[in-house]
């Protein structure tokens, strides 16, 4: 537990000192600061940040956490040459990383809002939602980094995986809504949410925020199905489960993986 | 005599690369053993499973009197000083040794003689990256003596020193021998084995070609200097 605590220290320094996160923190700053004054209230604002936090995130962490992964392999060869355990030092790393960003992200979208107020139960969601993806997506990048040894495969590899889950994963629910909109599909659709974080992620965020007219099809489908709180609780279940398999086939691979 | 290392049987395979076809070798305690090899005879991933940083497919390997199951406990006994230094980029050598420091728990008196000698101190308060290759190196070795270890690893320990800071370790060398530490030197630089070793453990394509004394390698290869007698044996290929 100790070590542990030292390695995240060194780990939380390192980043500290990472034009990266902080760039990544102001961006946040910068857009929610942008958008109250364009856009008036908290609540709107909130909504207009929705689609910021659910490509960003997951794109920042894929790929900085890659990266990151890549950067540390001289930091993980010192520490697995002191009586320091694989496990330990995995968490480290991964606390190390998803940490700051969190922080990065809570105080760039909080601090706007501190000083204009509004928000509300909202930003609340939105803060938590952002906080799952962090972890999801800083998972999912230990593993991609860990599944492919040459770094610049990794990183293509990492953005793929963004461009399916964020961008062309819609595309393919409507395809397959098009194609077989004479069938029953609530169930099928149902599924493909529970399949792919940020879909899940956008879901859980506009059932939250009321605005049906924004949800698209499996938003619909998912509420009519669960009606809200029970869907809500589902999808957070489901983020719980998509934080914890990443991590836990990460460190498996970890544990075996040679120097 | 004790053994600080005992292997048997350790094979270790890289896709279809076999690098280690089952070593079997003891390693005394309290003396300097010398690790020797063509390049790509498997010494350096033998080091590192001793370390426990890559491990072997099968065989065993007993560090110190610890079985290697890839618990991390025994490395509080062991300093390693790796061919190349790597350090994490952003910190700076007084932050490295303090996490280390950390890392290894109370109970250790420090041996400074190195930092000391290597006159390290206005190095340290620099980025690691921006050091140059020697001091890094320096840093490197400081390191792996700093904990008094009971077995130290040394990985081409001269490579990119200069003459004076390579006297400077072989001394250290000679001091944690005294204080009955046991050494296992991994180099290609022959003259400085003849010089600190005793022991001698040779590795040709996976499996362990020779072992035992320097004096006996001399001997069975009817030379009188080291290098001769290593670059025969070498020659003969493996048995």
């Amino acid at each position: 537990m100790k070590t542990a605590w030292q390695i995240l220290r060194y780990q939380l320094r390192d980043a500290a000192r990472s034009r990266w996160i902080v760039a990544y923190g102001l961006l946040f700053l910068l857009l929610t600061e942008g958008l109250f004054w364009f856009g008036g209230g908290g609540e709107r604002v909130v909504v207009s940040l929705v689609n910021a936090v659910l490509l960003l995130i997951p794109l920042v962490g894929l790929l900085f956490g890659a990266l990151h992964f890549y950067h540390s392999r001289d930091f993980m060869e010192l520490m697995l040459a002191q009586p320091v355990d694989r496990s330990v030092l995995y968490a480290g790393l991964y606390g190390g990383l998803a940490l700051p960003l969190t922080l990065a992200f809570a105080l760039g979208v909080g601090l706007p809002f501190a000083w204009h107020g509004g928000g509300g139960a909202a930003l609340i969601t939105l803060l938590g939602v952002g906080l799952a993806l962090t972890l999801v997506f800083t998972g999912v990048a230990f593993l991609v980094a860990l599944a492919f040894e040459d770094r610049a495969k990794g990183m293509g590899a990492a953005l793929l995986l963004w461009l399916g889950a964020g961008i062309i994963w819609d595309g393919l629910v409507l395809l397959v809504v098009l194609l077989f909109g004479d069938f029953p599909l609530e169930r099928p659709m149902l599924a493909l949410t529970f399949l792919n974080p940020i879909d899940l992620s956008r879901v859980l965020l506009l059932i939250q925020l009321d605005i049906a007219a924004l949800m698209g099809y499996t938003g619909a489908v998912f509420r009519h199905f669960f009606g809200s709180t029970a869907g809500v609780v589902a999808a957070a279940v489901a983020m719980l489960a998509w934080t914890a398999a990443p991590l836990w086939l990460g460190f498996r691979r970890f544990r075996r993986k040679d120097f | 005599m004790t053994s600080a290392i005992e292997l048997a049987g350790l094979k270790k395979r890289f896709r279809r690369l076999e690098v280690l076809r089952g070593v079997d070798c003891r390693i005394r305690s309290g003396c300097v053993t010398a690790l020797v090899g063509p390049n790509g005879a498997g010494k350096s991933t033998l080091i590192k499973i001793l370390l426990g940083l890559t491990r072997a497919d099968s065989g065993r390997a007993v560090v110190l009197g610890h079985c290697l199951d890839g618990s991390s406990g025994y490395r509080n006994q062991v300093g390693y000083m790796p061919q190349a230094a790597h350090f994490p980029e952003n910190l700076r050598g007084l932050e490295v040794l303090n996490m280390v420091r950390s890392l290894r728990g109370p109970g250790h008196s420090e041996d400074r003689e190195l930092l000391d000698a290597f006159a390290l101190g206005p190095e340290l308060t620099k980025p690691v990256r921006t050091l140059s290759g020697g001091n890094r190196q320096k840093l490197n070795a400081a390191l792996a003596f700093l904990f008094r270890p009971d077995l130290l690893i040394l990985d081409e320990p001269t490579a990119g020193l200069d003459p004076i800071a390579s006297g400077i370790l072989k001394q250290q060398i000679g001091a944690a021998l005294e204080a009955g530490a046991t050494i296992l030197i991994a180099s290609h630089v022959m003259s400085e084995l003849e010089e600190l070793a005793t022991d001698i453990v040779f590795l040709l394509e996976g499996t362990v070609r020779f072992q035992g004394s320097i004096a006996e390698l001399k001997a069975t290869a009817g030379e009188d200097r080291l290098e001769r007698a290593v670059a025969r044996t070498m020659l003969a290929g493996p048995r």
